[in-house]
């Protein structure tokens, strides 16, 4: 029977505390590799650029966040990075909402077929992509002919080497990542729902906007904080695209090291866009536990 | 969930959101498709449809020796960080997934923030701390970027495959007298052999296609495919690019591809 | 080649306790299970017996206590090196094996030649009446079949030790029964220690020689499966075990007194303050005719509901304080003409010898 004084008091405790502490170090060392790697190419690096961002020719100084509020040069590049990432995100709402409410309204088999409309693209190289659209918005390229040839335009328009190119290109490479998890977060939706709304009279719009529309807002919400952040610090398509015009924050980082060497103008602009990236992803963590958008448990 | 919509709404109504979404669909799938005929265009301005094919723009691209030697160079680094990635990701995966630790998941969230944070900051990081150790331009620098890179795509692909992986065979395994390494090697893996090899499929890919680091940290003899692309591209729109195009389409599409079938043909993992 | 009961190890546990955070799924639990038994710990859910289970096999370990097989000392051997054959709820057959490699699995990694080990698969697969399963495919396979192959993977290895965790809760009831009954004759053919695991007090007392009572974290009884139900030791047990109705006993004088009337006892009363309450079972209790109650404890009440059930017929009873309690007669014809109608009074008597009192729990 057990019971107080029945038995000694914990045979063993130490030696069991021990070995359960040494199999759990073992467990766990299975992942130093991975986490020294993270660790010494990741962690670091940043570190030192946060380091680098507040010391100048020695000393600490903060002179180069100074810069980034007064220089005109500066405040441009950072408010054009918004507008962009803004603009590119309700674009990237507008086209791919529709699509995700439709696929996820179709039988699993026909939907996983219908997706592979958005998983091309989306595995398909980032060059690839930019450049197929270099090729397409150019004065000769194949927009062009088929807008004057329906007589929409009379003269071939500039699409690259812009704004325009520069969204346009943006847009199609985003798209993939807001319509794939709001698409899983609609699949989530319990269809009863919406039957519910319907047997108590709602029409079908109304049982869209009334009930649909909330129960999607939190996928929604995951996918375009997501496209905003990767337009923030998008730097191959804008590089291509803008034709030089456009300079966004990821190329003006871009030039202030490979150009100028200005270590600390560079450090500053990538500690202002990952602190930004930061507190965005500690945002969205509210709506939608972060690590369940990049497939951990 | 849902086998059909939940209110029935006739087709007709909805013309607009299938019209809305067909262009969406073209939106997305033509610019990718286009690539394919255009390379395959005699002129230097691409044109579509192209009003010669011919396969001038290959016999360039295979007959270059600085396109084949970067193409080396992508390959050899794709190899080499599957190989990385895949062994320390998937090892990293089984120790976090096992041990019961609260600081496994904040660990797992480590792994997976190369991903997170924007290439051009894990970029510019890494070419500053390269320069110091003269590791810029090297195949090696190269690799241990990219496996940095392709980490957070094994590590989600290996963990998302144990979890539905019935743990209690491991632990058959270990009654019956394999040690924990043996039961691993025995039993687990090859059930979770899809999750594994969808990973590696991934970290190749993503070591090929990668851009921004590798414009930064492969130069010279060490350039890669993409970064000779880069640069070819700012320059001109030099119409070989469209065949190398077309290879990386055939060869991403062609691996992802081999990852859904393979998803496919898997008996279920069922252990009774 | 099988193993005898001399071979079989006795089992010694001492001391054992383990606690996720607060909770405390073991508390300084003790038990000997003697060489050759095949012993069952019985226990609601979350009472600890699977935890236990998973101690002696070494996947669990304990924050504190002793484990011994035989002579040797256990509790910090890891699982691999215990030598136990272990049978879990979902079978976990290796899928990609077939019914030949799960069997074998053990017996290579012994470094068994290829030949034995095949007369070995063959031997197991026969002695769990599935000869000539050797090729088949685990998904080929039902779920008896499959629990059988798992057995069979089990005992393969002549392992002195045979844990078995809630083996056959997965199967319908008739499957169950004949498994039960195989298990048995397993255990008898092999003669190993054998602990298992249920929370079905009813294979419980079919299969076991005694039967471990486990509740929140600690034993409570540990008896052969006719003493625990006859003579439970505290009331967790008599509740847990079969179906009883409660009703307190007062001590007075020297003896106890059930709604004011002496309680007949054989023997003593039980030691302790109490609380104590006599443990009604539905089928001790006897119509008895008015007027004969010599050498019986008696309760009187009126008959609420009369539920005819086949081989039995279930009677509720109002008691004269209110409290309600099941009666249970056999289906046979001098009994079904004894039984009064619903409303009609009813005098139940209750044997001294079936007469049984027990304690609240110890806490």
């Amino acid at each position: 029977m057990s019971g107080p004084g029945a038995s000694p008091v914990a045979p063993n405790a130490d030696a069991l505390a021990r070995d359960a502490a040494r199999e759990r170090r073992r467990l766990l060392g299975l992942s130093i590799p991975a986490l020294v790697l993270v660790g010494l190419l990741l962690v670091l690096p940043v570190g030192w650029l946060f380091y680098l961002s507040v010391v100048e020719k020695d000393a600490y100084s903060l002179v180069h966040y100074e810069r980034l509020v007064q220089e005109p040069a500066y405040v441009t590049i950072l408010w054009n990075t918004v507008e962009v990432s803004v603009l590119v995100t309700l674009i990237c709402v507008l086209l791919g909402y529709p699509l995700a409410y439709l696929l996820a309204q179709l039988p699993p088999r026909a939907a996983n077929l219908g997706l592979i409309v958005v998983i091309l693209p989306f595995w398909t190289a980032l060059l690839v992509r930019t450049y197929a659209w270099l090729v397409l918005l150019q004065r000769r390229g194949l927009v062009n002919t088929l807008l004057v040839n329906l007589g929409l335009i009379a003269d071939p328009i500039p699409l690259v080497h812009n704004m325009t190119g520069t969204v346009i290109g943006m847009t199609h490479i985003l798209l993939p990542f807001l319509i794939l998890p709001l698409y899983a977060s609609m699949r989530a939706i319990d269809p009863d729902y919406v039957r519910a709304a319907a047997s108590l009279g709602a029409s079908p719009v109304r049982a869209f906007w009334q009930v649909f529309l909330p129960l999607s807002l939190p996928g929604l919400v995951a996918g375009l904080l997501l496209v905003f952040v990767l337009c923030l610090g998008f730097y191959v398509t804008p590089a291509l695209l803008g034709g030089g015009k456009t300079y966004l924050v990821a190329m003006k980082i871009e030039q202030n090291v490979n150009t100028y060497f200005a270590w600390g103008a560079s450090s500053s602009l990538a500690v202002v866009l990952l602190v930004s990236v930061g507190l965005i992803f500690v945002g969205l963590h509210r709506v939608l536990a972060i690590q369940r958008l990049f497939g951990v448990r | 969930m849902a086998a059909s919509a939940p209110v029935p709404v006739s087709h007709v109504r909805r013309l607009w959101l299938y019209v809305w979404c067909g262009l969406v669909a073209l939106f997305l799938v033509l610019p990718v498709l286009v690539v394919i005929p255009m390379s395959f265009s005699d002129t230097v301005y691409l044109e579509f449809p192209p009003r010669r094919w011919s396969l001038r723009n290959y016999r360039t691209f295979f007959g270059s020796v600085e396109w084949r030697d970067a193409t080396w160079v992508s390959l050899r680094a794709a190899v080499l960080t599957t190989a990385a990635a895949t062994v320390l990701g998937t090892a990293a995966a089984y120790g976090l997934a096992v041990t019961r630790w609260r600081w496994s998941r904040a660990l797992q969230l480590l792994l997976v923030a190369p991903q997170m944070v924007p290439a051009i900051l894990v970029a510019i990081g890494l070419f500053y701390v390269y320069a110091r150790l003269e590791l810029v331009n090297t195949m090696l620098g190269l690799v241990l970027a990219h496996t940095l890179l392709a980490l957070p795509f094994v590590v989600v692909t290996v963990t998302a495959g144990l979890a539905s992986f019935d743990m209690t065979q491991e632990m058959v395994a270990r009654s019956l007298g394999a040690s924990r390494v043996r039961a691993v090697l025995t039993v687990t893996l090859p059930q979770i052999r899809y999750s594994v090899i969808s990973a590696a499929l991934f970290a190749f890919i993503t070591s090929l296609d990668e851009v921004v680091v590798a414009l930064f940290l492969s130069g010279g003899e060490n350039a890669t495919l993409t970064r000779r692309m880069f640069s070819a591209l700012r320059d001109q729109i030099d119409p070989t690019i469209a065949a190398i195009s077309t290879l990386l389409i055939v060869i991403s599409v062609g691996l992802v591809g081999l990852v859904q079938l393979l998803g496919r043909t898997r008996p279920a993992a069922r252990s009774g | 080649m099988p193993a005898s009961a001399a071979s079989a190890l006795p089992i010694e546990v001492r001391g054992v306790s383990k606690s996720y955070g607060p909770v405390t799924a073991l508390d300084r639990v003790d038990l000997d299970v003697r060489s050759g038994e095949f012993i069952t710990l019985l226990g609601p859910s979350g009472s600890g017996k699977t935890t236990l289970l998973l101690v002696l096999a070494g996947f669990i370990r304990p924050d504190a206590g002793s484990i011994r097989f035989g002579d040797e000392e256990m509790v910090r051997t890891p699982p691999h090196r215990r030598n136990v054959g272990m049978v879990f709820q979902n079978y976990a057959l290796f899928p990609h094996m077939n019914v030949f490699g799960n069997i074998a699995y053990p017996l290579r990694l012994r470094g068994v030649a290829a030949a034995e080990t095949a007369r070995r698969v063959g031997w197991a697969l026969e002695l769990v009446q599935l000869a000539g399963f050797e090729g088949r495919r685990v998904d080929q396979l039902s779920g008896g079949q499959r629990q059988r192959v798992a057995l069979a993977r089990a005992i393969v290895f002549e392992p002195r030790v045979l844990l078995m965790d809630e083996p056959l809760s997965a199967l319908d009831k008739k499957l169950r029964e004949r498994m039960q009954i195989e298990i048995r004759h397993l255990h008898g053919a092999l003669g190993m220690t054998t602990v298992y695991v249920t929370h079905d007090q009813r294979e419980a007392l079919t299969l076991s020689d005694r039967v471990a009572v486990i509740h929140e974290g600690r034993i409570v009884q540990v008896d052969a499966p006719e003493r625990l139900y006859e003579r439970p030791g505290t009331r967790f047990v008599a509740d847990f075990v079969g179906e009883s109705t409660f009703l307190p006993v007062r001590r007075e004088g020297g003896g106890l007194t059930l709604h004011g009337r002496p309680l007949l006892l054989d023997g003593g009363p039980p030691a302790g303050d109490g609380p104590f309450f006599l443990m009604v079972r539905p089928e001790k209790l006897a119509v008895v005719p008015p007027g004969d109650a010599d050498g019986m404890n008696c309760l009187d009440g009126t008959v609420k509901e009369r539920v005819y059930q086949g081989e039995s017929v279930l009677l509720y009873v109002t008691l004269a304080d209110g409290t309600e309690l099941a009666v249970r007669s056999p289906s046979r014809r001098e009994t079904l003409a004894a039984v009064p109608e619903p409303g009609g009074r009813i005098r139940l008597g209750l044997h001294p010898a079936d007469t049984v009192v027990v304690p609240e729990d110890r806490s």
